[in-house]
């Protein structure tokens, strides 16, 4: 199954993210600059986390006119994996490709600390190796991701079984503890934790190659 | 404009350093080169007053790729990959502006290492404010440990470097003279190194990154002046970072000089355009010359001496192979940075800086950069503390232990270093507060470097050379405990102002006691950084250097500080150490407890050290220990607490054979001690015994409570959970 890792300004996470594809769930994966203005025949790829364009403004408000974005839109459209990790999320919210806004953490401060999720549906390409209940240690790392969207699209996120995942001691103030969102068609995926940082036991946990495991999977079962 | 005998003083040159240039340039100088000369004699460019001392540095060592002199230093970790690392501080921008102060310092520091070839992958901070409880000047020292905080967290996290540790000091000294101190390192290939040199008459000077502006203008002057009542004025002279834009140059400059067109580059740190142009020409033996009018500003207007004198930040300086230019542009522009031609490599080793065509200056490199002057100040002896032992008249253990956890100095930072991304990268082995080092994996090599940050500024200020040796020793003990062998050093000197003999004295002493310690425990050191004149209305903070030394180990899992298992046997490496009214002065327990400073610090016995050291490294190596973490501040008692403060809720039950008077027994601070847990006792006390190492086995650890005791006799008995919310709710009191 072939990865991309998606290059913006100010992506910090790219590399990480290329490890823990490349290495650690030894798949192929290729970094995509942001001026690219298509995907090539990849089969997943990861919007990783960092500061877009220094996240001056609103974080992903710049990222989201890179010219590839229109690739992923495309890509996405076309039923391609797209998976965006904290700042990925951000630009995926802010691009129109999940719903709702990533703001300021409650307590107004960058927090960097593992924290508990729970896996709310296994039915999405991102969780389909995992099953609902599990709980994955991860790292958050971000002083924006906080989710927060109106009532009727939160609850029309649950009545669809687009929450992926919850926090179990939510950390940002996050509206119904949601850390994770699936698009209506469940090849979209944001979080804010970092799954690429918890991918071999050197990290500190290996919870988040179940996310990674999971599209490879999916990728699979597509293939056969 | 006629240079007059004000100019000058306005300058900070004194009427002899004037002679000195006069001579060099066989004329009066211009306004701008007045400017130029100031700036590069500042004491911050020049270590004009501490030169002469940090000669007696030991620098070389077989590791030793690169020792002080250019942007870092540089150590062989083998497997054909190098790293490279400096400490240096951001004390007088961070006390005008806090969070640009200390972001600042952050993107200086990562320039030095990127500038060598290496990627940053690992910040550490030392940290310094007054007291946060001070009816007085509290609400200042909150709001200024805020803003560092935030600064770094804001350059570090958005440029993608994980800070992995450091410390952080409370004390009325540095009420009016914060400290920001900050280590980074980096990691390349060994063939891939880059100096900051010019080479090749005719090749290109080329200018990248940031526009130049009126910020920081005589920003290395200011940091060598004391402050008064009117340095608040200063606030222009401090500049404004862009993370985002030092990310960019960081992946743009790598890539370049992949490239191969690139010949040397140097950042344009403290002095600018001034100090990148006459260190790389006078390096290299050649001259520079520049053309102002090329040079990217941001605003209209700007005189050559603005131009020269400014300290924009995320500015580069390098030179390139004539002919192969547009590779280097190629680079730049893909990551949407300007990069101009400003100027060519001569032959005559002149800096000639022109405006509009016309030469605005003209001055000899290397008497420039190098022939700055020299002093050696009158030093006399350091001030002595004479108070008399004064200890509490019933001292009460108990009580003590959770007060002291909960002391600013002892407490848990996590209010600070949950704001620093301390993973980014996927290397941090051991982040903050976790194992006695911070541990950074090399992912290319296999193995893992482990990296210190220590100083304590009463040792120092009770004796400067002791005090010295000290943190050189805990450094390295810390190193020891999570298994890595110390290999070299840096150091950050952070003293009053040299042209009082007794401050003097205290930097000639430490630099010794520095000296004698790297020589002994084979660190050198391989550069570093002095900041002088931390005095605000002529009160001197502590003298208060602060190493930062590396180790080296195999990748594997941490070593950590806290008990995992309960029935494990408590070994105590090194024994009980000794102690006595007169050292005991130096401790946090006085200083928390009985609020007073008298004496001398610890004494330690450098060769006990060694021993102690290299039977941890052994023990660790032969992976015998669940735990280990060193005696340091707080004494035995706080890192036997320490040690209880894990995850896993472990405690002990410790019986110390010992004829100490109780808070003495627990709390005094001497050195050369490390508490491990083990299963396999009978091993450890053969490794100690081999190294003629005393290892008397305190105790053993049990669940949910500490027991203290001495021959039998309780003196202290506690609930983990009271240990725990006395440890993390020590900041929180005073911040939000």
């Amino acid at each position: 199954m072939r990865f991309g890792v998606i290059v913006f300004p100010g992506s910090n996470c790219d590399h990480d993210a290329f490890y823990a594809v490349g290495q650690n769930l030894g798949q192929p994966v290729e970094y995509i600059w942001h001026d690219e203005s298509s995907l090539g025949n990849l089969d997943a790829v990861i919007l990783p986390g960092g500061f877009a364009y220094g996240d001056y403004l609103r974080c992903g408000a710049i990222a989201k006119f890179s010219p590839v974005m229109n690739a992923v839109k495309k890509f996405a459209a076309a039923g391609g994996l797209v998976l965006g990790v904290c700042n990925g999320f951000q630009i995926l919210v802010e691009a129109g490709l999940l719903p709702g806004a990533l703001v300021r953490n409650r307590g107004l401060k960058f927090i960097c600390r593992p924290v508990t999720l729970r896996v709310e549906t296994a039915n999405s390409p991102f969780t389909c190796a995992a099953e609902r209940g599990r709980r994955l240690r991860l790292p958050i790392a971000h002083g924006e991701g906080r989710y927060y969207a109106d009532e009727r699209t939160l609850d029309e996120l649950e009545a669809e079984d687009r929450v992926a995942f919850r926090y179990l001691d939510n950390p940002n103030g996050s509206l119904r503890d949601i850390a994770g969102v699936l698009n209506r068609e469940r090849n979209v995926m944001g979080m804010m934790p970092h799954p690429e940082r918890a991918t071999e036991p050197l990290m500190g946990s290996s919870d988040g190659l179940a996310v990674f495991q999971s599209m490879l999977r999916a990728g699979q079962a597509v293939a056969a | 404009m006629t240079i007059t005998a004000d100019l000058i003083v306005q300058h900070q040159l004194t009427a002899a350093e004037y002679e000195k240039i006069v001579a060099i340039l066989g004329r009066e100088p211009s306004y701008t080169e007045l400017g130029i000369f100031s700036v590069m004699w500042s004491e911050h460019c020049s270590y004009k007053s501490s030169r002469l001392h940090l000669k007696k540095l030991p620098t070389r060592g077989k590791l030793v790729v690169q020792g002080p002199g250019e942007n870092a230093g540089i150590i062989d970790i083998g497997s054909g990959y190098v790293i490279a690392f400096k400490i240096e501080s951001h004390n007088h921008p961070s006390f005008i502006e806090p969070f640009q102060g200390a972001a600042t310092g952050v993107g200086g520091i990562l320039r030095d290492i990127f500038t060598m070839g290496a990627r940053p992958i690992a910040v550490l901070d030392s940290l310094r404010f007054g007291r946060l409880d001070s009816p007085s000047t509290g609400a200042r020292n909150r709001r200024i440990l805020g803003g560092v905080v935030a600064g770094i967290a804001h350059y570090g996290n958005c440029f993608g470097v994980p800070t992995v540790g450091g410390e952080c000091i409370f004390e009325p000294c540095y009420d009016g003279n914060p400290l920001v101190n900050v280590f980074a390192l980096g990691v390349c290939r060994k063939e891939d190194v880059f100096y900051a040199k010019a080479a090749g008459v005719g090749n290109p000077v080329i200018y990248v990154g940031a526009r130049t502006g009126r910020d920081g203008i005589h920003g290395a002057s200011m940091a060598s002046a004391e402050f008064t009542e009117e340095s608040k004025q200063k606030r222009p002279n401090v500049q404004v970072g862009d993370p985002f834009l030092e990310k960019l140059l960081l992946e743009a400059c790598l890539e370049a000089m992949r490239t191969g067109a690139i010949v040397g580059i140097q950042d344009m740190g403290a002095a600018g355009l001034t100090c990148s142009t006459c260190e790389m020409g006078s390096r290299g033996e050649v001259g520079i010359e520049i053309e102002l009018d090329r040079v990217p500003q941001r605003e209209t207007g700007m005189t050559p001496y603005e131009i020269m004198l400014s300290e924009s930040q995320e500015r580069m300086l390098l030179v390139a192979e004539s002919g192969r230019e547009d590779e280097v542009y190629r680079v730049f522009r893909k990551w949407g940075l300007e990069a101009v031609e400003i100027g060519t490599v001569t032959g005559d080793g002149k800096l000639r800086v022109r405006e509009h065509g016309a030469t605005v200056a003209e001055i000899p490199n290397r008497e420039l950069a190098d022939e700055a002057p020299l002093y050696d100040r009158p030093h006399t002896a350091p001030p002595e503390v004479t108070r008399r032992p004064e200890l509490p008249t019933e001292p009460n253990v108990q009580k003590s232990l959770p007060a002291l956890l909960a002391a600013p100095d002892l407490c848990s930072k996590l209010w600070i270093w949950q704001q620093y991304d301390y993973q980014v990268r996927t290397n941090t082995i051991a982040g903050p507060e976790r194992a006695d080092a911070a541990i950074v994996r090399i992912k290319e090599t296999g193995r893992s470097v482990a990296i210190s940050l220590d100083g304590n500024g009463r040792y120092t200020y009770l004796s400067p050379r002791e005090g010295a040796r000290l943190a050189v020793a805990e450094s390295c003990r810390n190193l020891s405990t999570v298994g890595a062998l110390p290999v070299a050093a840096t150091n950050c000197l952070n003293f009053g102002n040299p042209e009082r003999p007794e401050i003097m004295a205290q930097l000639v002493e430490a630099i010794e006691g520095i000296a004698e310690a790297c020589q002994f425990f084979e660190t050198p050191i391989t550069g570093g950084n002095v900041s002088l004149y931390n005095e605000t209305l002529g009160e001197g903070i502590y003298p208060t250097p602060v190493l930062g030394i590396v180790g080296l180990m195999p990748t594997a899992q941490p070593l950590g500080i806290a008990f995992r298992n309960p029935g494990r046997v408590v070994v105590l490496l090194g024994g009980p150490g000794v102690c006595d009214e007169v050292r005991f002065g130096s401790s946090q327990f006085v200083k928390e407890i009985a609020g007073d400073l008298w004496g001398l610090p610890p004494a330690l016995d450098m060769e006990l050290e060694k021993r102690v050291q290299a039977a941890m490294r052994e023990v660790a190596a032969a992976g015998l220990a669940e735990s280990a973490h060193d005696i340091s501040d707080g004494g035995l008692a706080v890192a036997l607490a320490e040690c209880c403060l894990g995850p896993e809720g472990v405690g002990a039950q410790v019986d110390l054979d010992s004829d100490l008077r109780p808070e003495m027994l627990a709390f005094h601070e001497a050195p050369s001690r490390i508490l491990l847990s083990t299963a396999q006792p009978a091993a450890v006390a053969t490794i100690a015994s081999a190294h003629g190492v005393p290892a008397p086995v305190v105790g053993v650890t049990m669940e949910s409570e500490l027991e203290i005791r001495q021959r039998g006799m309780t003196l202290g008995c506690w609930d983990l959970a009271e240990l725990q919310a006395a440890h993390a709710g020590g900041l929180g009191k005073y911040v939000g």
